[in-house]
């Protein structure tokens, strides 16, 4: 039976698909043509000189890297170029394409120009333009409102970015503590549990790899390459120059497969039988590093019982890697110790078995003895920022945690666990009743739409704050629309590194059509809300100021050089030989057997468990990035529009004789659950993906008309998961278990979309 | 399997997938010079022989086409031009390494030349002109003097005219099916062809048809000729080659090519003339007019199956 | 200029700088990524390159220039002056790296000029300066000193299309 999501019919929150949404106040750029021009016989300067142009500091915005770098403007105050700050340790004076695009965030047509509020009229629902004060109103009185009802725990914050920062002060001092962001429990949430278990800390963002000293780097579930992620990518790069050997672990050859010395080309969804043989050649042939292991690790010998016959040739059946290959690639792994690193990826969310997958990881890592060692992992440090002076924040009743309490090692707010919260008689008795979302495309990062959708129809009121009209703006009640991040103060960034750094996101121009920042509105909020202490500033630059001066520093200075670069407080950045570290684990040490999973009822060592695999004519849905987007924030941005507006699906050449598929056809996909595309994709055929899978890479296939750029390119990956396996570790959801098959036919013909 | 793409999302607009840059306006251009080019040679050959009287459409008629042909052609020209405003600088300067160079500067010359040619004659097919001022009478008969001197001149201009043409796309490397020395002979015989065939149109005397006829069948085969040279010379060639021939021979041009240029431009025209000239009664209009839309047909072929071809990608 | 293929990820940055520094209009490019994929699953290989106009020691487009719009400026690098080009296309049809294209604006033909104007102050292309993997190097081959010198004598290098006879001084390192 074909269960077509775009027929469900949403009475109380229809999807409103209008032609144009808040032009109100926008200004018409001309590029009309003039007599002036036609006749002015010398070409128009198209080049600029640097020294002429003014230029701010800011920190990008467009993926979680946060490079920073400098936003110049003309005389005219238009903003002409974004380059990296040579000083910073993210990017080296570099940005990657996404930041060096970011222009296009700004000056992007389609942007959110006004507050909008949802009405209804003669049962048709559309958006009508408001002003900020009647927006704020009534998402004051409605906060309010669930307050007094329910209690404020009930209203929900989901977010991602810098947004979320601002919205999560707000919260906290109106009394909720129902917080999440999708990034935990769709993306990196197990790796930093199951680091968590292992080495007593989470892995980091940015990972704190070694790149720049590392003799070799394994890479299982990591593109590096396709994801930009700036330092890491840059640090490869200089790798590859001093002769790094790379080991790729990856179904399809990845741009970073094409660069290795070993490409293990798996068969998808057995990762973790093929760790625990690497496992089992480090400790059978002796070449793991055994003064490490017995100084900092615990729970060797039960380990080398556990990986006992988790040989090679038992692999390779799973694997379906040669036993050679995996032996030649452990010794090579050895060889490099301890200036070899085995990345912990970052979407980690694949099967359900996730967090072990990730321990198995992390086990790896301790064998090798690069945890604390140069070329392996390094200890990481941010600076310390004080919290502007405010009020404690008074206790919630229930918070994410209560949510949580099926996954025991869940240390975060699990979306998903938010969003069936949100529905009436399904998990539990707390309710929570109405959300904002801040800075995240819900229905395309969460997994089962059918599942998101329900729990909108059921909330009593969505407010949703972005830059663009992205698709869960076109199920909102309010709509706020944020100023792009070089229109804006911000927090300082101080993320952990090598050393310390800090960076100043400052406007390099005044907030277009009506948009504002997300500390103004949270401000406003707070005002509306009698949390007037909570926000005890006009502007957010006296936050800063008053931050930057309690750590020795300005924000007039700060304005000069954007980056500072502080010396590390917290101790050496690896270990010393022979140095008595004790590890933040119950035992003090390494745990490569956990007690605490053992107590709590897991596998206190990871297993191998066997995960279905395609029926017939029915392929492996994988994803990925590409490097030039960061899915849906950038999709509709002009410059990266252009490189890049839709999205392929990779199906290799012999299945696509099988089904009489032409190169760059148009196909429609179904999967498992009988869900259909909405648009076609087209199709590459490529000997880089495996016969038994197909890729797509995430964040096109959008279906709302506002997107001018975006609009019915491609098709959505995010769609055809549905299939969600659970982490009953940590409540994440695993989304490769999803398997598609192919429509050569038009299936919405006859269908009213 | 081999597969390659661009990454980057680049598609210039009339450059990707394939080019198309030059497309009628162009053909037309080739066309007409050489149509320009084949009469006025022609007529140019019976003023030196003294025959004007015995071929009169050669000689009179059928050249009043020519300025009206190189003027079409140069409108069409500057209406491809993508920065029109500046078409002047193509004056400014001689490069003789580009024979787009050559054409501009050799069309600046013939066309008034042409204009001169037409002008010496035309009041004795059209007696009623009257040139009002007598300084133009002067200069006509100035011209009629000096008409062989004119003749000589024209000849060797209207063969580069020809002749550059096909150079014009054979200078082009990059585009493996313009790519061959024998371009540029075989413009300049069917630019002959067509300017044979236009005569023949324009003729009333059954003895100039005939000859004229004569001639047209002679290009024809030599035309023929040197295009199966061509394709030879490319299925020798490199695989760039061998890939731009194929379109003709068995891809998306070959209906165009075989039956529309080879079959209706060539050999039907060529049957017909021989079977005229054998007795029977042909129509003689028919191959003229097919030969000068072959001749059309040649050059859009040409210039658009060109462009399909590229040395990369 | 030299790029290293071996370090490239395709990540197109010099795409979007060469946009954003030179004001190309949307739809068109300067230059652009190139994947070619070799092979049969899994023995499969695949090559990135970033490409442009190669500059030639032996330009094809300069020589069929009929106003002499496009010549050969400072340094080698090929350049058009808007002004004296009147849009024939000659340039277009003669590249063997399809490299040139109309101005939709401005109607002139343009191209990648290796940013003369920055390299003029002695800065290096934009595409070199923001290139995350430092893969591409910008430089004097005549300098015996120069980054560039060094590589192309220490390492295997190709160009594109060396059968055109261009003599394009894109080297790419594999």
């Amino acid at each position: 039976m074909i269960n077509n999501i775009y027929n469900m019919k949403t009475t109380r929150r229809q999807f409103i698909k209008i032609s144009s949404l808040g032009i109100g106040g926008a200004a018409i750029a001309g590029s009309g043509f003039s007599m002036i021009d036609f006749f002015n016989l010398k070409s128009k300067k198209r080049t600029y000189d640097l020294s002429e142009l003014n230029r701010y500091p800011t920190y990008c915005d467009v993926c979680f890297w946060k490079c920073a770098g400098w936003a110049y403007t003309n005389k005219a105050g238009k903003i002409i170029k974004l380059e990296g700050n040579k000083k910073d340790t993210h990017c080296r004076g570099r940005f990657c394409p996404r930041g060096t695009g970011g222009l296009g965030m700004y000056y992007d047509k389609d942007r959110l120009k006004t507050p909008l509020i949802r009405v209804e009229k003669d049962g048709k629902q559309s958006f009508r333009e408001a002003s900020w004060e009647e927006a704020l109103e009534l998402v004051a009185s409605k906060m309010k409102g669930i307050r007094d009802k329910y209690g404020q725990e009930s209203f929900a914050l989901i977010k991602h970015g810098t947004p979320g920062k601002h919205f999560e002060h707000l919260f906290n001092a109106y009394g909720s503590d129902t917080i999440a962001e999708p990034a935990y429990a769709q993306c990196r949430g197990p790796r930093a549990e199951g680091f968590k278990l292992t080495f007593g800390t989470t892995v980091g963002s940015p990972e704190a790899t070694d790149i720049r000293d590392a003799k070799c780097i394994v890479l299982i579930g990591s593109h590096i390459g396709e994801n930009m992620h700036n330092s890491q990518v840059q640090e490869l790069s200089d790798a590859i120059d001093r002769g790094i050997s790379i080991i790729t672990v990856d179904p399809r050859l990845s741009t970073v497969a094409n660069k290795s010395k070993y490409w293990l080309p798996i068969r998808p969804s057995t990762d973790i039988a093929l760790l625990l043989s690497w496992i089992h050649v480090l400790i059978y042939e002796g070449l793991y590093d055994k003064p490490y292991v017995d100084k900092y690790c615990s729970g060797f010998e039960e380990l080398k019982e556990h990986v006992r016959h988790f040989t090679p040739e038992w692999a390779y059946n799973i694997t379906d890697i040669k036993p050679k290959k995996i032996r030649d690639s452990a010794r090579e792994m050895a060889k490099a110790s301890p200036a070899v690193i085995v990345h912990p990826g970052r979407h980690v969310v694949w099967y359900g078995d996730d967090t072990q997958r990730t321990r198995a990881i992390a086990i790896l890592n301790a064998l090798l003895g690069s945890w604390g060692r140069r070329g392996g992992f390094y200890f990481k440090e941010k600076k310390k920022i004080p919290n502007y002076p405010h009020p404690g924040y008074p206790e919630p009743k229930w918070t994410w945690k209560d949510l949580n309490k099926k996954y025991p090692f869940a240390h975060s707010g699990i979306t998903t666990e938010v969003i069936r919260a949100s529905i009436p008689g399904v998990d539990g008795e707390h309710k929570v009743k109405a959300w904002m979302v801040a800075g995240t495309n819900l229905t395309q990062s969460i997994p089962d739409k059918n599942l998101t959708l329900k729990a909108i129809e059921n909330l009593e009121f969505l407010v949703v704050v972005d830059l663009m009209p992205m698709e869960i703006t076109g199920y909102a009640d309010v709509i706020l629309p944020e100023c792009s991040y070089l229109e804006r103060y911000d927090p300082i960034r101080s993320s952990t590194f090598r050393t310390p750094s800090i960076a100043l996101r400052s406007p390099a121009a005044k907030p277009k059509y009506k948009s504002k920042p997300a500390w103004w509105m949270a401000k406003q909020l707070g005002k509306k809300l009698g949390l007037n202490e909570y926000f005890n500033y006009d502007d957010y630059a006296e936050v800063l100021d008053w931050q930057l001066k309690q750590i020795g520093t300005s924000l007039e200075e700060m304005k000069k050089i954007g980056v500072k670069n502080f010396e590390r407080e917290s101790g050496a950045l690896y270990l010393k030989d022979n140095e008595n570290y004790r590890f933040k684990t119950p035992s003090g040490k390494i745990e490569l057997y956990s007690k605490k999973l053992k107590d709590a009822g897991f596998d206190p060592m990871p297993i191998y468990v066997a995960h279905a695999k395609p029926d017939e004519k029915y392929y492996r849905l994988i994803y990925g990035r590409a490097p030039m987007h960061t899915f849906s924030k950038t999709i509709n941005n002009p410059y990266l529009n252009d490189l890049k507006d839709e999205n392929f699906i990779w199906i290799n050449p012999r299945i696509a004789k099988i089904w009489n598929i032409k190169r760059n056809q148009k196909i429609w996909i179904k999967n498992q659950d009988g869900i259909i595309s909405k648009f076609p994709v087209k199709v590459r055929l490529t000997e880089r993906i495996r016969w038994d899978s197909v890729y797509m890479v995430h964040g096109f296939g959008h279906d709302n008309k506002n997107l001018s750029r975006a609009y019915g390119k491609g098709a959505s990956d995010s769609d055809m998961i549905t299939n969600i396996k659970t982490d009953p570790l940590m409540g994440g959801t695993g989304l490769r278990e999803n398997f598609i098959t192919f429509l050569l036919d038009n299936p919405h013909k006859n269908v009213e979309l | 399997m081999k597969e390659e793409l661009f990454i980057s999302g680049r598609h210039l607009e009339k450059i990707d997938p394939h080019l198309e840059i030059w497309e009628f306006p162009i053909s037309l251009y080739l066309f007409l010079g050489g149509l320009a080019a084949g009469i006025l040679i022609f007529s140019s050959i019976v003023v030196l022989l003294n025959k004007e009287d015995k071929f009169p459409s050669a000689a009179r008629w059928t050249p009043i086409l020519v300025p009206i042909a190189i003027v079409i052609g140069l409108l069409a020209l500057i209406f491809d031009l993508s920065h029109k405003l500046y078409v002047w600088q193509l004056y400014t300067t001689i490069r003789i390494e580009s024979p787009m160079s050559w054409g501009a500067w050799v069309l600046l010359i013939i066309t008034p030349l042409s204009i001169l040619w037409v002008f010496s004659y035309i009041r004795e097919l059209f007696p009623r002109i009257d040139w009002k001022f007598s300084i133009l009478y002067r200069f006509e008969s100035f011209i009629k003097e000096h008409k062989k001197f004119l003749a000589t001149l024209l000849i060797p201009l209207c063969i580069i005219l020809g002749i550059y043409t096909g150079i014009l796309l054979s200078a082009f490397n990059s585009r493996p099916l313009w790519n061959n020395a024998i371009l540029g002979p075989l413009f300049l015989t069917s630019g002959l062809s067509t300017g044979a065939a236009a005569i023949i149109l324009f003729s009333k005397s059954q003895y100039e048809k005939h000859l004229f006829s004569k001639i047209d069948i002679l290009l024809i085969i030599i035309e023929i000729g040197l295009i199966i040279h061509m394709v030879m010379g490319y299925y020798a060639g490199s695989e760039a080659h061998i890939n731009a021939i194929s379109i003709l021979m068995n891809g998306d041009f070959s209906f165009m090519f075989f039956v529309i240029l080879m079959g209706l431009g060539l050999i039907v025209p060529l049957l017909l003339e021989v079977f005229e000239l054998l007795g029977l009664k042909m129509s003689v209009i028919l191959p003229a007019l097919l030969v000068l839309i072959g001749g059309l047909v040649f050059r859009i072929l040409m210039v658009e199956a060109g462009q399909l071809t590229r040395i990369l990608y | 200029m030299v790029i290293d293929t071996l370090k490239c990820v395709g990540c197109s940055d010099c795409v979007v700088a060469c946009q954003t520094e030179n004001d190309v209009p949307f739809g068109y490019c300067r230059d652009w990524v190139t994947e070619t994929v070799t092979g049969t699953y899994p023995h499969v290989e695949m090559e990135l390159r970033s490409e442009r106009c190669n500059h030639c020691e032996n330009p094809p487009c300069v020589r069929t220039c009929p106003t002499g719009a496009s010549h050969v400026a400072e340094g080698g690098i090929v350049v058009v002056t808007g002004n004296e080009c009147i849009g024939c296309g000659a340039c277009i049809e003669s590249c063997p790296y399809d490299a040139r294209y109309q101005h939709p604006e401005e109607g002139y033909v343009d191209k990648c000029t290796f940013c003369i104007h920055r390299v003029e102050k002695g800065l290096k292309p934009a595409c070199v300066s923001v290139c995350p993997t430092r893969c591409m190097y910008f430089g004097d081959i005549h300098d015996p000193n120069s980054e560039v010198a060094k590589l192309l004598a220490e390492r295997k290098y190709k160009v594109l299309a060396p059968e055109a006879g261009t003599k394009p001084r894109i080297y790419y390192l594999i």
